[in-house]
């Protein structure tokens, strides 16, 4: 079962701020999914391999050859917030 | 017959005969969609202009005797999830509502190269998390069959302009049925391929290991005409793979015989709409009868395919998704004091309430503690899913089943309940997971709504599901009804 | 009072000097203006993909090796999430739980001891932007981001917690620095970040087996502020544990101008990076054909070569060692030899005369303006009687201040030496008629006096008599 104190956590892992209205939702939300994922526990997957890619592609490379660079008014041209060259954000701390 | 109503092939071959120009095409089209469009609200952005000026290009290289490829000069538009150089590109999300990509994801580059005219980008499911296009940052798509209904989702919108003849063809991505369930629900073709035949370059990632992106188009000639613009190796993309079909249109066949198709019974369940079941079960009488041979076929571990499915996308849409903070693109939230708040706020504001719902469950499933139980065990449960459809591929040449558990559902029916939705994906997801191909074709209706047949194949056999797919549609009459709008 | 021991043990990043960024075809060159090396992938733009640059990979694997390590047949890449303004994708590709090598070590020598220092992991990662702030980060009213370093290729090198003291801790470090300098896959330069180093420390009692707990320090820019560092940390820790509290687990950051380790203000989050593999990139399979090619290509590592100035070239241990801990200092030897094969004499004015002046203007080896032919010319020179080593010295005093030529400045100045026997006849005459005392004190049997008056010759002659005749005439002068 997940907790609302678990929802608050994991709004805080994922960067998103919810009122308490949401909270509610999306605790009894997420265990309803969360319980039908508990079909999944009932298979045996012990001598299971995990399928991260579905095809056999392995050693894809790229040669170290520099290639084009964005100019820096494309490279920051959709950035809300400038400064000269730079892209600017709120204080960190 | 309006242009605007013509399949890509026929159009081509009146352009190179130089009966009509691909302005007038153009025309026909955006009078089309002037017509139409505050029907269905199928686009986000029109790019008249340029498609225009793109399509008197055309007719220039035409007029001075160039040998033009099969796409030139059609109207394709495309869903707004493919990144789109100098164009708008949004997701159908707020958190994005301004971007202006300053790079072409592959597949534009290879239409560019291909002389195709953009007409614009199309709505869809915010990031592609849907299946009715409602939860849209902007909008909803209404089905032009049927304007109180959905047109499916996630590329809703691709699937609606190509129905409403407000484009010749369209791209749209399938991460879990997002091609094939519009299509279904639309009464048009739409195919997603195999995973790494189509380059994912620029393409706005939902579930990297699941998307992939593909056509709509009006017939399956189309489809194949699509496919030979659109798949190949892109050494952008790890994960795109050399395959070395040079021409899908050779596929393109009136001829099943001896073709090995198995309809998987977990698919045809009691739970199946009686009048849905009847029109499958029409279209493998019509398959028998043209000489497939049909039969029942399983696919045992297809309950779990859903559940494993809600742990995997979400997970991996958790982390593509991280990026919309405000600092780099799209809304920002300016009030804020700091990092942290900014990032809260922007995030919180920009993104809708399904996109956040998928966050939540993604960052859960791959928290501390339940990597195993949740996320490490879908992976298990899709090997499990893949060695079901390697097995009945030693079988059988194709599966066959519905895209759909129904027809297209009412605006607003499935809104309040995240679960019911996801039902929705419930016989198109397993493809996705298993990374083959599939496609819905036209095959028939229930109570005046198109109905979805789908064709599922190993991967790289899109040849083979052309082939099964073009017959059906010689022999049947489902795909030359267009809805009256 | 119970005795205490120090646990440490080092995450190290170095930054690999590929031309391109790790997942895309940015230049990596450093001092570009802002946000000008960059490209749709490596600021994190919707819809990019990654794609491995081949270099890395192999400098990885390169690194691995010439660290002892087992290099993994099959390796993979992960998503370490984390929210960070110079984080452009807000994770970072990095490897988790199948790093490209593990298992390895290095020797180092402390306290005069020679101890084995294992190493868990060498791992793929990419680097993060740059930060600029208006004074410090906890002050400024706002930051500017910089995403030319976004994506630049780093391998994070992890110790065993094997180091005891803060020496040891500090010739893990320049131990590792100089193998991966011998490699050529780094710079290692930790002035300019190339080389960065984190270090997990705990203390517990003499004998006792369980570990303590740790802090993390970081901010050490450079060997001198490791130690210094460490050495706080260590009584910082004891201090704490002997007045009966208790170690925090936390970053410290170190602050050089006080001194000290200071606690960095405890996130409101715990750490929790979700990794999991990236399905944007594709396994990497390391065939052992391919290691051993890489291998192969390997060169002379700081110990072989130690090892060969010991036995080879007949140089002490110490001279060896220091010799061959910097990578520039022993390829500049080598050149050296290559134009005048005598070890010991090279040895002598590189680890003398040379250190010296480049120690007194604080100039590192490979910026010197001597080169090593100049320096070969002028030990030759020497060798051939033309100056003698004490005129040698100032040469080499004014070759490192212009970079001139040592037979230039030996011509200008006019500092050939005198062995022209006639002329130094003369000269010794003089020496002799001038100090009638010194004389006498020879010949009443003080034979030093010598000493001063070879003094004098030299002295008249500003140094540029061949001293070893001066000498020799001196004596058959007074002598007779």
């Amino acid at each position: 079962m997940i907790s609302k104190k678990d929802v608050e956590h994991v709004a805080l892992l994922g960067r998103l701020k919810l009122n308490e209205e949401e909270k509610e939702i999306y605790t009894k939300q997420l265990n309803d999914i969360l319980e039908h994922a508990e079909k999944l526990q009932k298979l045996d997957t012990k001598d299971v391999t995990p399928t991260a890619h579905v095809l056999p592609v392995k050693n894809v490379f790229r040669e170290d050859e520099v290639g084009d660079h964005l100019p820096n008014e494309k490279a920051t041209a959709n950035a809300p917030e400038k400064e000269g060259n730079y892209v600017k954000v709120p204080k960190i701390m | 017959m309006s242009l605007y109503q013509k399949t890509a092939h026929e159009l081509h071959q009146l352009l190179i005969n130089k009966e009509v120009s691909a302005e007038e095409i153009t025309n026909s089209v955006f009078n089309r969609i002037n017509d139409v469009e505050e029907k269905t609200k199928a686009y986000i952005t029109l790019t008249k202009e340029q498609a225009l000026e793109k399509a008197r290009n055309v007719d220039e290289k035409i007029a001075a005797g160039e040998k033009v490829p099969p796409l030139a000069g059609i109207p394709i538009a495309i869903k707004d999830n493919i990144c789109t150089n100098g164009v708008k590109t949004t997701c159908a999300s707020n958190i994005l509502y301004n971007f202006v990509p300053p790079y072409n994801a592959t597949v534009m580059e290879r239409l560019n190269g291909e002389n195709v005219v953009i007409t614009g980008k199309t709505n869809m499911d915010e990031f592609a998390m849907g299946s009715s296009t409602e939860n849209s940052g902007f909008h909803t798509t209404k089905n032009p069959w049927d304007l109180e209904r959905v047109p499916g989702g996630s590329s809703g919108g691709s699937a609606a302009a190509v129905a409403a003849d407000q484009c010749i063809a369209a791209l749209g991505s399938d991460t879990g049925g997002s091609i094939r369930q519009p299509a279904a629900f639309c009464g048009v073709v739409g195919m997603k391929p195999t995973y790494g035949a189509v380059s994912r370059y620029g393409l706005v990632a939902f579930a990297s290991s699941l998307d992939q992106i593909g056509p709509f188009t009006k017939d399956v000639t189309d489809c194949a005409m699509m496919l030979n613009a659109i798949c190949g190796h892109d050494p952008l993309d790890s994960t795109s793979v050399k395959n070395d079909v040079s021409d899908y249109t050779k596929f393109l066949q009136n001829d099943v015989k001896g073709l090995k198709i198995g309809v998987p019974k977990e698919y045809m369940t009691e739970d199946l709409d009686p009048k849905m079941r009847k029109v499958i079960e029409d279209a493998v009488v019509k398959l028998s009868n043209l000489g497939a041979v049909v039969e029942e076929a399983s696919l045992p571990h297809t309950e779990y395919a859903l559940p494993a499915y809600y742990l995997l996308a979400p997970a991996e849409a958790s982390s593509n998704l991280a990026r919309y903070d405000g600092v780099r693109y799209g809304y920002r939230n300016v009030d804020a004091d700091d990092i942290l708040e900014m990032f809260m706020k922007s995030r919180s504001e920009g993104f809708g309430s399904e996109v956040k719902r998928r966050i939540m469950l993604g960052t859960y499933s791959l928290s501390a503690g339940y990597y195993d139980e949740y996320y490490n065990k879908a992976l298990k449960v899709r090997t499990l899913i893949r060695n079901d459809f390697n097995k009945a591929f030693e079988k059988y040449d194709l599966l066959l089943s519905p895209t759909t558990p129904s027809t297209a559902f009412k605006i607003g029916e499935n809104t309040d309940d995240p679960v019911q939705m996801y039902l929705e994906d419930i016989f198109t997801l397993s493809v996705n997971l298993a990374g083959i191909p599939g496609m819905s074709l036209p095959c028939g209706f229930v109570d005046g709504m198109p109905v979805g047949l789908q064709l599922m194949g190993k991967p790289f056999s899109e040849g083979t599901m052309l082939r099964a797919a073009y017959t059906f549609e010689q022999n049947t009459e489902y795909n030359r009804q267009r809805p009256a709008l | 009072m119970a005795q205490w021991e120090a646990v440490v043990g080092l995450e190290v990043h170095v930054e690999l000097k590929t031309n391109t960024k790790i997942f895309c075809n940015s230049s990596t060159e450093f001092g570009g203006d802002p946000n000008t090396h960059v490209c749709p992938v490596c600021m994190g733009l919707p819809g990019v993909l990654p794609v491995l640059n081949k270099k890395v990979l192999e400098y990885a694997v390169k690194a691995g090796l010439a660290l002892n390590c087992e290099i993994a047949p099959f390796s993979k890449f992960d998503r370490k999430n984390y929210y960070y303004p110079d984080l452009p994708k807000n994770y970072q590709i990095s490897q988790y739980d199948l790093p490209i090598a593990e298992h390895g070590y290095l020797d180092i020598e402390a306290e005069k001891e020679n101890k084995r220092i294992g190493i868990t992991r060498v791992h793929m990662e990419e680097d993060a932007g740059k930060l600029v702030h208006q004074g410090t980060i906890m002050t400024t009213p706002y930051s500017l981001v910089d995403y030319n370093r976004t994506g630049v290729p780093l391998i994070e090198i992890v110790s065993e917690p094997d180091m005891r003291t803060a020496e040891e801790a500090r010739a893990y470090l320049e131990k590792l620095k100089a193998i991966i300098q011998y490699t050529g896959v780094s710079d290692c330069k930790m002035e300019e970040g190339s080389l960065r180093c984190d270090v997990n420390i705990s203390v517990r009692p003499t004998g006792e087996t369980e570990f303590g707990t740790k802090a993390e320090i970081k901010n050490m820019n450079s060997f001198k502020a490791l130690q210094k560092a460490l050495e706080y940390e260590i009584e910082r820790q004891i201090d704490v544990l002997e007045d009966g509290g208790t170690i925090v687990q936390e970053t410290r950051t170190w602050d050089e101008e006080k001194g000290v380790t200071v606690s960095m203000r405890s996130k409101e989050e715990a750490h929790d990076y979700r990794y999991f593999p990236d399905p944007d990139l594709v396994p990497v399979v390391m065939e052992d054909e391919w290691v051993e090619e890489i291998k192969g290509s390997l060169p002379e590592l700081p110990d072989d070569r130690k090892k060969r100035y010991i036995e080879a070239y007949g140089l002490s241990e110490y001279d060896a060692t220091v010799l061959t801990m910097a990578k520039e200092m022993s390829d500049y030897f080598e050149e050296v030899l290559e134009y005048f094969p005598q070890p010991k004499i090279v040895s002598n004015w590189m680890m003398g005369d040379l250190t010296g002046l480049l120690n007194a203007s604080q100039v590192e080896i490979e910026n010197c303006r001597v080169s090593p032919t100049q320096l070969a010319e002028l030990l030759k020179l020497i060798d051939k009687g033309t100056i003698s080593g004490k005129i040698a010295k100032s040469v080499l005093e004014e070759m490192v201040a212009t970079g001139k030529d040592p037979a230039k400045i030996v011509e200008e100045k006019g500092l050939v030496q005198i062995s022209d026997q006639g002329e130094l006849e003369k000269i010794i005459e003089e020496v002799i008629v001038s100090n009638p005392k010194s004389v006498e004190d020879y010949n009443n049997g003080k034979k030093q006096a010598i000493g001063f008056l070879v003094g004098q010759t030299m002295k008249a002659t500003k140094g540029k008599a061949n001293p070893g005749m001066v000498n020799k005439l001196l004596k058959e002068k007074l002598d007779q």
